[in-house]
């Protein structure tokens, strides 16, 4: 098989699957299954960007994801005024201090020579610090945090519409990879990937435990929408009559008034759910071909040839002049602004930001499967990799219960064995992913659609 | 009672910040001389490392359940002591069957140490897989035996102070299973010709197969010897506090930061490193409102939890510490990268 067919017959193949879901369960459930796929193809786009262009490995996909929900959250939410009112200036000035002592404290690292003075100026402006942001931070968010605890009991947001929050993802999450880049970049690769572990993790303890920000554990729901509601469409005009004309053949051979009624309403409200589930495909899709499309791009460029020519070689392309730090920290932050993107448009489609459902293994090392999977250093590979492993990963728990059943089956009703071999059967998904990896890394290590090495 | 409110705060601090810290900090320790002596020989950093920890931990239950039921236990001792030898059995064939099965290809082929990191991590995912398909992902207590050494109630009369000393077993258990194993790791390391063999393959692998050590031997001692250790730290924490695989899966961090602040594929490194973040940790989210109420008069008693940090960001520390370790010291306390 020539390369040039490997990318077809892999799209080919997966519309073939969600196709199958499609008939068999239903278009809905196939809808949900595209747009967590769309969702999951851009992180991979971004990650691919870092590990496949840069060669540097991000274990901390996660904590992205999860500043790109913080952001939505705190763009589309409606300000909470009387938060704001009573302790907005208590954390205002908090901040003012954590700037400002960080600010000096590096003022103070780089200009005082002394390294015993250095220390000792350094542990004392943390120590004012500290005391500082206690006097005005604790008693803020007590303050916040009392007002109306079962509904807010935070400060809310801007108020905008959330597709605004895509944008300003990108920038919030670019930022915070511009400061871990800088703090780890110039580590080996390993440790790279152990530091960014960790700082997705604490990206993830701030947003569950500081409630004034994110209500923490608490969820916020209810957030904004870019498409319309189902309820809004099961009572407009034009849409009742466009899927009137849709299903004109069937609903014209039912006789009487009431039974083409009652199929009509069914019919409604099936494709009321399918249609939001359109507009939103169709929203992340046009993300999707346009991150697509300028990457592509940027790595045709000379720009890329030279990522690419640091990538296999630092040492060639330091004589000539290359900065690597400055482009592994560029592609660092270009890479985690796309993962924020895609970690705001989760939780739009979500309608919700739930700071307790990040887990690693979900949300990190998912992620690298497609890449590893789709195969990396080529994103349309990471995209093929975003459709097939979630797609896998979604349809591997029927499949692995539907296996258990078989196994167990020949054990009577109430086995010890078959009753532990059913309850057990959500894990089997876990080693399905393991698996997948482990054979994707033995047997096809450039992945399904392998990255195209440019002869000139 | 001057003197005696002096003794009061550091029964207190003993109590609740020495003592735990320090079977704590054992516990890591080993667990984190695993992780080096695998980066020192094998050269990756192996995410599974954790996992691993279910694994042996998991092992050493069903082996307890076992034992428990053909109605054998340890006295006045846990019955997963007696268990632990057969569990680290298993749990080393098993790892020698992935070794064999999927490390050893790469390693035939010399890939970067990046690739295997990467494969360690669908091992990773396998691992935990089997932990929650056999055992469940609840949280189970295998503890049995005597639980105190010293309780609370008992020092509090006999000494006439208010505060109270609690040694559970499993503190001091830790504390001499960890010496014991500490004390012969150096020795093997040290001064036996196998040791010596790793030592010198870990530091230059071409001159070290050039003087006719055999490799395949060297890796097979060295999964033997991290399982073992895995094992043994993974069996001591659960007995100290439970078994969770999601908890154990938490401790990836904190081993991870243990061998970097120590000097990673040092392990005196290791064991230092250990230490150090079970020590800020527990130090560091303790409240000491108590500890200075006794130590302070009265008009200066403090009136918040005086607490640095809340424990919500207890495995934070880990990471906030390796950061400023990579920034100031990137080699660790100990020079590592070489056994």
């Amino acid at each position: 098989m020539t390369d040039n067919l490997r990318a077809p017959l892999a799209f080919t193949f997966m519309g073939i699957l969600l196709a199958i879901v499609g008939f068999t369960q239903s278009w809905s459930v196939s809808l949900s299954i595209i747009n967590l796929c769309i969702i999951s193809s851009i992180m991979a786009i971004g990650v691919n960007l870092q590990w496949g262009y840069g060669g540097l490995f991000n274990a901390g996909v996660m904590g992205f994801t999860a500043l790109g929900g913080l952001t939505a959250v705190l763009v589309s939410y409606d300000p909470v005024y009387e938060a704001w009112d009573k302790a907005g200036i208590g954390i205002l000035i908090s901040a003012i201090i954590l700037i400002l002592s960080i600010t000096l404290i590096l003022f103070a690292y780089r200009n005082i020579s002394s390294p015993q003075f250095r220390n000792t100026s350094i542990i004392l402006i943390i120590i004012a610090a500290i005391l500082g942001i206690n006097n005005f931070y604790g008693p803020s968010i007590d303050v916040i945090e009392s007002i109306n605890p079962a509904k807010t009991g935070f400060l809310g947001g801007l108020g905008l519409p959330i597709v605004f929050s895509w944008v300003i993802a990108a920038f919030v999450a670019g930022l915070v990879a511009w400061v871990i880049g800088r703090l780890t970049l110039r580590l080996r690769s390993d440790y790279l990937a152990i530091a960014t572990l960790g700082i997705s993790e604490i990206v993830i303890a701030i947003v569950k435990h500081e409630d004034w920000l994110s209500r923490g554990v608490k969820n916020v729901s209810g957030l904004d929408r870019p498409v319309p509601y189902e309820i809004e469409l099961q009572q407009s005009e034009w849409f009742i009559n466009l899927v009137e004309r849709i299903n004109y053949g069937t609903l014209d051979s039912l006789q009487t008034v009431s039974s083409r009624q009652d199929l009509l309403n069914d019919l409604i409200i099936i494709s009321s759910g399918v249609f939001v589930k359109l507009c939103y495909a169709g929203l992340f899709l046009s993300v999707l071909l346009l991150i697509f499309y300028l990457s592509h791009l940027a790595l045709n460029s000379p720009w890329g040839r030279m990522l690419r020519a640091i990538r296999d070689n630092e040492e060639a392309a330091s004589a000539m002049g290359k900065n690597i730090f400055a482009q592994h920290l560029q592609i660092f932050i270009i890479g985690s602004a796309i993962i924020g993107i895609a970690g705001a448009m989760l939780t739009t489609l979500d309608g919700q930001f739930t700071p307790g459902s990040y887990r690693p293994l979900r949300f990190t090392f998912i992620i690298w499967l497609m890449v590893i999977v789709g195969g990396s250093g080529n994103n349309l590979g990471s995209i093929f990799g975003g459709f097939f492993v979630w797609f896998i990963w979604i349809e591997a728990e029927p499949l692995s219960i539907g296996f258990m059943n078989l196994l167990a089956s020949s054990f009577e009703y109430d086995n010890p064995i078959r009753m532990h071999l059913l309850g057990s059967a959500a894990h089997l998904r876990l080693f399905i992913m393991g698996l997948l990896l482990l054979l994707a890394l033995r047997f096809m290590p450039r992945g399904v659609i392998p990255e195209r090495i440019q002869k000139k | 009672m001057e003197n005696f409110e002096l003794i009061n705060a550091l029964v207190l601090i003993s109590n609740f910040v020495l003592i735990p810290a320090l079977s704590y900090g054992s516990q890591l320790a080993l667990a984190t001389l695993s992780l080096t002596i695998i980066y020192g020989v094998l050269r990756f950093s192996n995410f599974a490392q954790a996992d691993w920890m279910s694994f042996g931990t998991m092992t050493t239950i069903l082996f307890t359940w076992y034992l428990q039921s053909l109605g054998i236990t340890g006295g006045f001792l846990p019955t997963a002591l007696i268990a632990l030898p057969l569990a680290i059995i298993v749990t080393t064939l098993f790892c020698l069957l992935i070794d064999r099965s999927v490390y050893s290809f790469y390693r035939k082929k010399k890939s970067p140490p990046i690739v295997l990191m990467i494969v360690s991590v669908g091992v990773m995912f396998i691992l935990q897989a089997i932990v929650r398909f056999v055992i469940g992902p609840n949280d189970r207590k295998f503890f049995d035996g005597e639980k105190f050494i010293i309780h609370a109630l008992d020092f509090k009369d006999y000494f006439g102070l208010s505060e109270g000393l609690t040694i559970k077993s499993t503190q001091l258990i830790t504390l001499i299973v960890a010496i014991i194993a500490m004390v012969s790791l150096f020795y093997f390391l040290q001064r036996t010709k196998m040791g010596k063999s790793m030592r010198a393959y870990s530091n230059n692998e071409d001159l070290a197969l050039l003087s006719g050590i055999n490799p395949e031997r060297v890796v097979l001692i060295t999964w033997v010897i991290a399982s073992a250790l895995i094992t043994t730290a993974g069996v001591l924490y659960g007995l100290d506090k439970s078994f969770k695989p999601f908890t154990y899966f938490n401790l990836l961090l904190p081993m991870f930061a243990a061998a970097i602040v120590g000097g990673i594929g040092s392990p005196i490194g290791a064991v230092i490193g250990g230490y150090v973040i079970a020590f800020s940790e527990i130090t560091l989210t303790y409240a000491y409102k108590k500890f200075f109420i006794y130590l302070l008069p009265e008009s200066l008693e403090p009136s918040s939890l005086m607490q640095v940090l809340s424990t919500d960001y207890k495995f934070a520390i880990s990471f906030i510490i390796l950061v400023i370790v990579l920034i100031v010291r990137p080699t660790g306390i100990v020079k590592g990268k070489i056994i």
